[in-house]
């Protein structure tokens, strides 16, 4: 039987106090509580709440949304007329806590604040155009509710960037076979920092490190 | 006193029909006529007969199927006429229904006969027949005696006497128990009920069982069973008059709210809730907006008034996007709103947990504030289904509505492409273009043969994301061949091809008799 250790309380102050700042301490939110995200990609970009990211392809926005949506937390794709549910749940999204707006239209920026207040996660694909004031609007409105924004297009300001470098899918050759998986080199770009690179396989998105792509190749 | 509405089945399925009631007419349970009418019994149609030996009977005879929910559905009127004229009613079964004659009232029981019955025939059941006496079976087997539009009283204590003369066949309404036993007692013998009353009790319960008892019993007159009387079903309609007519929205919603509350607390205080609503506005005395909406779950009064707010909103603009100015004023000032409970469930299924469901019904106050925004439509919930294309197996429900006729995702599906799912589904397919080495289009023969190897391809529509010009073909797979739908007009032979791109990026292509077509990505 395990039992989780708390400090003792101290038998100099009252109980209760001490108790209720635990409590507050629970609830208050810091600003840079972790969101989860798929194992692959927790290293690479952790999530922080109340930051903007920036992918390059749907299956990326798909990908950072999965872990939240894994957890247990509700996400929101705004703008993106062809979400596909079937590989979102193959990758683990729980449809039911999913919201869809394919088209707000001109009144991207409301809705999608108003997506940011109730969910945890809101993936976005911005028209061509985003304005300074119009980011930074979303950007103290993602603080105040600790929610992350995943942008898919361009985007004044963000804490990381992804995008693919290269992908490649095994399976099919000229005629024969299917689409089986698919091997891509994922860079991530971080404002002040060196550029890391990442091989990300699909279906399930994994990491593909040196030793194990031998054990398959081996195996396989 | 009873009342008997022959061949029930019959009248109610002409009813549904449409058909003249007095045509011949069956209705068939397993290729067997299980109830026939008179026009068609007189033609020589019998209970039990083949489908085949019944329409050789009677050629023009009208087969309709059996329903037993459409015949106690079409039953429920009756019981609201005869409930008028006294309450307690009990339906015994569709076609029969038993209530205390009302004699007192209409000074002794032939007039109360006499009154149901001209009632009951000018609301337009036009074959009805009652029957007064003691107990529930005397009054049954009287009813059965009666003309058509007529009554047959039995006097008080005479019981005994009128079923004396009754053959025992009556007794196989009692279904195959009373069947079984009409033929023991034939063989026995016993032809009439009387034969049956005048055996010692004892002896009976001991040959026939407690069944058999019963059946002595009921044929002395003696059985005092009581019928169930009904109560009348609550009405939960609610509805909401503005004097003078409101032609605005915003005023309208405001005005519906305690409405709203008071349904949703009328239907929980008979421990329901509404799962499905009806909502009505009436303008000039005629409804002009109806529409049912279904909930996921159940309806609080704050859903109902979003949903009143949508629906005339939406009756005012067509398009799904709309600017604030121009949404509020409905076309013409409606003087009703009315609320229609149209499935209820026991509210005890929809059991809260005990510590409430406070995020999520914090996720339905912000969605239904963009849904305000966009509109009713523009917030969707993406639920999946079966189907052989990406975009058949994925359907988006607008939220706050059930998803209702999906395919089930449990079947094979012979014709899928196989392989992940693609992440992206494209709401309609684009024009693309597919061409092999000699810029000659590739085409799929209708032996399935591809005619030349896909080089290059692009799409000529537009596609989220900018356009796809002459993309290089890497490596391609296919064709996943399929012919939906050809029974009611669907796009024809068609074929389904991976392509992988010189960028890495796959695609999913159709090749149709309307051309090729881009369905979705893998991006």
């Amino acid at each position: 039987m395990s039992t989780t250790r708390f400090a003792e309380l101290d038998p100099e102050r009252p109980v209760v106090e001490q108790l209720r700042e635990r409590m507050a301490a629970m609830e208050r939110r810091p600003a840079a509580e972790r969101v989860p995200t798929l194992p692959a990609l927790a290293e690479v970009v952790p999530l922080h709440a109340g930051a903007t990211y920036a992918v390059d392809s749907a299956s990326l926005a798909l990908a950072v949304a999965a872990g939240a949506s894994q957890a247990g937390e509700w996400v929101g794709f705004a703008g993106c007329p062809d979400f596909g549910a079937e590989a979102a749940a193959e990758l683990g999204v729980e449809l039911s806590r999913t919201v869809l707006v394919p088209d707000p239209g001109e009144h991207w920026l409301e809705v999608t604040a108003a997506l940011v207040d109730v969910l945890r996660l809101v993936v976005l694909r911005p028209p061509a155009t985003v304005s300074e004031r119009a980011a930074g609007l979303l950007e103290s409105r993602l603080r105040t509710r600790s929610a992350v924004l995943v942008v898919q297009g361009p985007w004044p300001r963000v804490e990381a960037r992804l995008s693919t470098e290269r992908s490649a899918w095994s399976g099919p050759s000229a005629g024969t076979g299917h689409l089986e998986q698919r091997q891509a080199a994922v860079v991530v770009h971080r404002r002040g920092r060196a550029l890391q690179r990442v091989e990300l396989s699909w279906p399930g998105v994994h990491r593909v490190d040196r030793p194990q792509q031998h054990l398959r190749l081996a195996t396989g | 006193m009873v009342v008997w509405c022959p061949d029930w089945s019959v009248v109610a399925a002409l009813e549904e029909a449409g058909a003249p009631p007095r045509s011949p007419a069956a209705v068939l349970h397993a290729n067997v006529v299980e109830v026939c009418n008179g026009p068609a019994r007189s033609e020589g149609v019998r209970r039990g007969q083949r489908r085949r030996d019944a329409q050789g009977k009677c050629p023009e005879l009208l087969l309709l199927p059996a329903n037993p929910d459409r015949d106690a559905r079409a039953f429920e009127p009756v019981l609201a006429t005869v409930e008028e004229l006294r309450p307690g009613v009990a339906a015994l079964r569709p076609g029969l229904l038993a209530v205390r004659a009302p004699d007192r009232w209409y000074g002794n029981e032939t007039y109360a006969a006499a009154t149901v019955s001209q009632t009951l025939v000018e609301s337009g059941v036009w074959d009805v027949r009652l029957g007064v006496a003691d107990d529930l079976f005397t009054a049954e087997q009287a009813a059965r005696t009666a003309d058509a539009q007529s009554w047959v009283v039995v006097p008080p204590g005479g019981s005994p006497a009128f079923l004396r003369g009754i053959p025992v066949d009556v007794l196989r309404d009692d279904g195959p128990r009373g069947r079984e036993l009409v033929s023991l007692l034939q063989r026995l013998g016993l032809r009439s009920l009387g034969d049956l009353a005048d055996l010692p009790g004892e002896a009976v319960e001991h040959r026939l069982g407690t069944y058999g008892a019963a059946v002595r019993r009921r044929a002395r007159g003696e059985d005092r069973s009581l019928f169930a009387a009904r109560t009348p079903p609550p009405e939960l309609d609610v509805q909401v008059p503005f004097e003078p007519p409101l032609d605005s929205v915003e005023a309208i919603t405001f005005s519906v709210r305690t409405t709203a509350e008071r349904f949703v607390s009328q239907l929980a205080h008979h421990q329901l809730v509404a799962t499905g609503v009806r909502v009505e506005a009436e303008s000039d005395g005629v409804v002009c907006s109806s529409r049912l909406w279904l909930h996921p779950r159940h309806f609080a009064a704050r859903d109902l008034v979003d949903r009143v707010h949508w629906q005339l909103q939406s009756a005012d603009v067509g398009g799904s996007l709309r600017s604030r100015k121009e949404s509020g004023a409905v076309r013409a000032p409606i003087e009703l709103v009315r609320f229609v409970p149209e499935v209820v469930e026991p509210a005890a299924a929809h059991g809260e947990a005990l510590w409430g469901t406070a995020s999520d019904d914090l996720v339905e106050r912000g969605v239904a504030r963009v849904q305000g925004m966009l509109g009713f439509e523009a917030v969707l919930r993406p639920v999946l289904q079966g189907g052989r294309s990406p975009s058949a197996r994925q359907t988006l429900v607008p939220w706050g509505e059930r998803a209702v006729d999906l395919r089930p995702l449990d079947r094979p599906w012979p014709g899928k492409v196989p392989g992940p799912a693609p992440v992206r589904v494209l709401a309609a397919p684009q024009d693309a273009e597919v061409v092999d080495d000699r810029d000659q289009a590739v085409d799929v023969t209708e032996r399935g043969v591809v005619t030349g190897e896909p080089r290059r391809f692009r799409v000529t529509g537009r596609v989220a994301g900018g356009e796809l010009p002459w993309q290089p073909v890497k490596a391609w797979a296919g064709p996943w061949p399929t012919d939906e739908s050809w029974w009611s007009g669907g796009v024809g032979r068609s074929s389904r091809f991976q392509m992988v791109g010189a960028d890495g990026r796959a695609w999913l292509l159709l090749r149709s008799p309307a051309g090729w077509f881009l369905e979705a990505a893998y991006d």
